[in-house]
């Protein structure tokens, strides 16, 4: 294999939630790539030759660089965090693409998630379904006893599995529909399947449900696309664990009054 | 308080979901109540017209059951294009390529999500010429008599299109009752990758069974396995003296 390769790229570039947004041709700029670079790299080198010759560098959302955070995400093409499954755009290495292919680099595209530049996407809807989720009750202080509350080892590998979930995104890019349930069924599923969450799971999905319609994103039609793009692999036996969950609570939850409370 | 107000179940997008696998259900138990009655073709005219008769004796079970499959094909119908329309505003455009994990889940599992509203459209389309071909009996250039369901049925099948129209309805109802056999599990929440292969194995088994039987219907017919003892020319039957007044609306 080669050590570099030269790419024919194009990438999204938008000034903005209102900007029409529109694919310009970086390839002069996207010549001699070390395949063992990450593709942000990559897009880090392509921005040092667009300043250098005296262009806007691409904006595009990083931080972590180690596939954890959830911050990093673009759709190459068509498929968020590009080819490789189960892995994301920082951990995405050059060497996965061949000399000379052709890259259409986007943003997610979904109406829940504004693009403020380029590449880079306002996720904040997602923050505002994890609030609309609530908290548990829980004892603050002092970290409690690690065996406190006994969880048998299979029910806490799956909330694991759940809680994997690094809120990228890429679930939403791949859908059709532009539905968050994929990431809103990890959330809802990581609590609700440890004794800590059951005080509150009822009001954890009707909330997050509710904010989820609120912000715009579609509903699920199980095309499960969510799943082939999720970095961290999460299955969709969560999304049918949370459609569970609301029809439950929707039909026996009622909030709890307040009133009376320590009178017994 | 930072938990959101709770919205009515019918204005989720899952709730919305769980009415449209419900009525799909419905509807499902038609079909399959429907077909399985039909095969009675093979067991002559005299069979298969008694059938239709004692049915017929029972209009409150007939008329309960139509009010309920409007019901439920209506609700079905509503629901899906709420979601789809609020599909398409949540998603703004395509990306500039398509994705090749969309080729993943196997030919037929990606054909039949892909097809659904496209394939739902079709079987729609397919039940009105089907209403009014055997049901209200207007369709023009078709033989019907009421009371005479058999003649009805084989008279019919025996036109190459009308079979032709038969065939390809129901390949394409195969394919929108596999997908939503398997997605209303999901949508309803009694999926879990445990049980997958058993929901996929059984939906398969009754989908075969609806489509096998409705596929098998027109082509005896046009072969004349079935009702192959009827004269070629319908105007040579005996046509009963009360025989209804005609189409009723």
């Amino acid at each position: 294999m080669s050590e570099t390769i030269d790419l024919k790229l194009h990438v999204w570039r938008q000034n903005g939630p209102k900007d029409q947004g529109r694919f310009e041709d970086y390839s002069q700029y996207a010549k001699g790539i070390s395949t063992h670079a990450s593709f942000l790299e990559c897009l880090d080198v392509v921005n040092e030759r667009l300043v250098l010759a005296g262009k806007d560098p691409i904006v595009f959302d990083h931080d972590c660089r180690e596939g954890i955070c959830g911050m990093c995400g673009v759709v190459v093409n068509g498929e968020p965090h590009g080819p490789q499954k189960a892995t994301t755009t920082c951990q995405l290495h050059m060497r996965k693409f061949q000399n000379g292919q052709e890259l259409y680099v986007e943003p997610w595209r979904a109406t829940a998630f504004p693009v403020i530049k380029d590449l880079s996407v306002d996720r904040g809807a997602f923050d505002r379904i994890i609030e609309a989720g609530g908290f548990i009750t829980a004892r603050a202080g002092s970290a409690p006893d690690a065996n406190d509350i006994p969880v048998p080892k299979p029910i806490a590998d799956d909330a694991m599995d759940a809680a994997a979930c690094i809120g990228c995104g890429a679930c939403v890019a791949a859908c059709p529909n532009a539905s968050a349930s994929l990431f809103m069924s990890a959330k809802v599923g990581h609590l609700g399947v440890l004794p800590q969450g059951q005080a509150e799971r009822d009001s954890r999905v009707l909330g997050m449900v509710a904010q989820h319609e609120k912000e715009g994103f579609g509903g699920c039609s199980n095309h499960y696309l969510c799943e082939a793009a999720c970095p961290k692999e999460i299955s969709v036996k969560w999304i049918a664990r949370m459609n569970r969950d609301l029809l439950k609570a929707s039909l026996s939850y009622s909030p709890p009054s307040g009133r009376g409370g320590g009178d017994g | 308080m930072a938990t959101a107000k709770a919205l009515p179940l019918t204005q989720t997008s899952i709730g919305q979901k769980a009415l449209v696998a419900l009525t799909g259900v419905i509807l499902y138990g038609f079909a399959f109540v429907h077909a399985v009655g039909n095969l009675q073709v093979f067991l002559g005219e005299e069979h298969y017209n008694a059938y239709a008769e004692m049915l017929q004796s029972m209009p409150k079970v007939v008329w309960a059951t139509r009010v309920i499959l409007l019901g439920s094909l209506v609700t079905h119908i509503a629901l899906v294009l709420r979601i789809l329309g609020r599909a398409r505003e949540a998603r703004p455009g395509r990306y500039r390529v398509d994705a090749p994990i969309a080729n993943e889940q196997g030919i037929l599992q990606r054909y039949a999500r892909q097809t659904m509203i496209l394939s739902g459209l079709i079987v729609f389309a397919y039940l009105a010429f089907h209403l009014v071909h055997l049901t209200i009996g207007v369709a023009p250039g078709l033989f019907f008599h009421r009371g005479l369901a058999y003649q009805n049925l084989v008279y019919g099948m025996r036109e190459p299109w009308v079979a032709g129209v038969y065939l390809f309805a129901n390949l394409l109802l195969g394919l929108h009752l596999f997908h939503g056999a398997t997605a209303l599990f999901q949508t309803l929440g009694l999926k879990h990758p445990q049980w997958d292969g058993r929901t996929k194995i059984a939906a398969l088994g009754v989908v075969t069974l609806i489509v096998g039987a409705n596929v098998i219907i027109p082509i005896a017919c046009l072969t004349r396995i079935a009702g192959g003892e009827l004269p070629n020319d319908p105007s040579t039957i005996l046509i009963p003296d009360e025989a209804s007044e005609g189409a009723e609306d």
